[in-house]
């Protein structure tokens, strides 16, 4: 059973980096996926087209709150045009396992809340 | 018909039941499988395969058509399984056995046919708050077209049904009681006999959603008097795509048809249509043939058995259940009592997501439900998201729930903060 998760992703799951609220966040975005549960909100300060802080609440499975913390460890830093760029297959190398087809929404709901969050979505486009 | 000790975790027994279920000799992540998701679907047993097996291979053709011999013998072959679900249920006429896609569609065409001609506004339809979505979701779409009123009976702390309202709530205004008979998620038995008392008293009929019953305790149909019970195949050992609405004759005749097409005419014209015989008046088109043929093997097979075996079995797995799980520090069970329920028990461990639970248990080979069991509004009652959720079949063994308890402590160790 401990081959389930790497012991990075348990550690940031039972270690979160980034969790909580921004004072005064300039990107404000949450969603959550109703078939488990799975509810994240991101928050970025952004200066001169550059993430400069970084946070994210929620609650959920291992691999969503994990994700979320090792995603915002990355966001920090870069432009708001490099994490437009940012996929699944990005995501995947973050985790470092492989995931069943359930599970992937789990690891990608931090990645879509946050690309929603940058391009100023009212709604996630199905 | 085999002959079963009455000492129901005998070993010998389950073991040779075992031996008909031929998935259980899998490995899963190179343990040996324990199935504990039978309330989502049950496994089947060699009989159940080789029927449907034997009638593609030997048999198939369509039904109630063909004046060949192939058509004749799927026709029969169809119908003899009707008959054999009728008496596993006893009901008192093969006419009141409709087959449907299972009991989703089961409810869905009471609601489609006789709540279209007989719920107005200002009429009631009473559920309960332990229902599964699909005894939900169908009144409320009736209900935004037609603009009667849904009401709900609630669920107490314990996972009972809080019957000290149920005056107000069930009145000369109730058209339909529906009601789940064993919950999907809290295991509750609902006491059906003093509901359908009940309903009597102010007219109402009354519609039972057996799919977490049949399959696990004799289920008569005349004797708890109740007007329509909608259960399905694949959770009673029988294939997918199948199931039945079982209905009173009376009420039946009444109804109008529900999905046009083939073999439910008696006549068509381009003026006008007569509508065929029951049970045929409610089964458009080509019917799920096979699978219906492989029903009534399953119904069979529970049947040597001896239902009152299978629910005697899964009382006692589930006593010992209740008693293991209670002792795994965190864990917290839904619903009532071992002595009020049927055989599964939903729980949650700490703060540990039921889907990293059943991941964690997946890779020890031991397969449970996680989420909301298509049942929001009871999770909502007792204020979680999701749950974990083990149920049995006559094929678990108390070793099994061993299995589980070690595996459960595993992946407390694992992910609990």
């Amino acid at each position: 059973m401990e081959a389930l998760y790497r012991e990075a992703i348990i550690d940031h799951y039972k270690h979160p980096r980034y969790k909580g609220h921004l004072a005064d966040p300039d990107i404000h975005y949450h969603d959550h996926n109703p078939f488990c549960g799975d509810d994240i909100t991101v928050e970025l300060k952004v200066e001169d087209g550059i993430v400069i802080d970084a946070a994210f609440d929620g609650r959920g499975c291992a691999i969503s709150q994990a994700t979320a913390s090792m995603l915002m460890e990355e966001v920090v830093g870069k432009s708001l045009a490099d994490l437009k760029q940012l996929d699944k297959a990005y995501i995947l190398e973050l985790l470092g396992i492989e995931i069943g087809p359930v599970r992937l929404k789990c690891a990608l709901l931090p990645l879509k809340v946050l690309k929603a969050g940058i391009w100023g979505l009212d709604e996630w486009p199905e | 018909m085999r002959q079963f000790p009455s000492l129901a975790m005998e070993v010998e027994g389950v073991d040779k039941i075992r031996q008909d279920f031929p998935i259980l000799q899998r490995q899963i992540n190179q343990k040996p499988l324990v199935y504990l998701d039978n309330a989502a679907t049950s496994q089947k047993p060699t009989l159940v395969l080789q029927v449907l097996d034997d009638y593609y291979r030997c048999h198939n053709a369509n039904v109630h058509r063909g004046v060949h011999t192939l058509s004749e013998e799927a026709t029969a072959s169809y119908e003899h399984a009707r008959l054999r679900i009728a008496r596993f249920i006893n009901a008192a006429s093969y006419k009141e056995v409709i087959f449907t896609r299972g009991t989703t569609e089961s409810i869905n065409l009471v609601a489609h046919t006789w709540g279209r001609t007989n719920l107005r506004p200002g009429d009631e339809v009473l559920i309960t708050a332990m229902e599964h979505h699909s005894n939900i979701v169908p009144w409320q779409i009736l209900q935004a077209q037609l603009g009667f009123t849904l009401r709900h009976i609630s669920v107490t702390p314990d996972g009972l049904l809080d019957l000290s309202e149920l005056d107000s709530l069930l009145t000369e205004r109730t058209k339909l009681l529906s009601l789940v008979h064993v919950s999907n998620v809290l295991g509750t038995i609902n006491p059906v006999p003093e509901l359908v008392a009940a309903a009597r008293r102010v007219g109402a009929i009354v519609l039972v959603d057996g799919a977490q019953s049949v399959p696990h305790m004799p289920v008569d149909v005349q004797a708890l008097d109740v007007d329509f019970l909608a259960f399905s195949s694949h959770k009673l050992c029988g294939p997918t795509g199948v199931g039945v609405l079982y209905g009173k004759r009376a009420l039946l005749e009444e109804m109008p048809p529900f999905l046009g097409g083939g073999d439910m005419i008696r006549e068509v014209k381009l003026s006008g249509s007569q509508w065929n015989t029951l049970p045929y008046k409610f089964e458009a088109g080509t019917p799920a043939i096979a699978q219906a043929i492989g029903m009534g093997a399953a119904v069979d097979y529970l049947t040597a058995i001896g239902m009152d075996w299978v629910h005697e079995h899964e009382q006692q797995l589930t006593r010992y259940a209740y008693e293991r799980l209670g002792q795994i520090a965190g864990l917290r069970m839904l619903g009532p009592g071992p002595e009020a329920r049927g055989g599964l028990i939903a729980f949650t461990l700490g703060d540990i997501h039921p889907h990293d639970l059943s991941a964690a248990l997946d890779h020890e080979g031991i397969a449970i439900r996680a989420g909301h069991h298509c049942a929001q509004p009871v999770h909502d009652h007792f204020g979680v998201v999701a749950s974990a959720r083990a149920s049995f079949y006559l094929y678990n063994t108390p070793d099994e729930i061993d299995q589980l308890v070690v595996g459960l402590e595993k992946a407390r160790k694992l992910l609990a903060f």
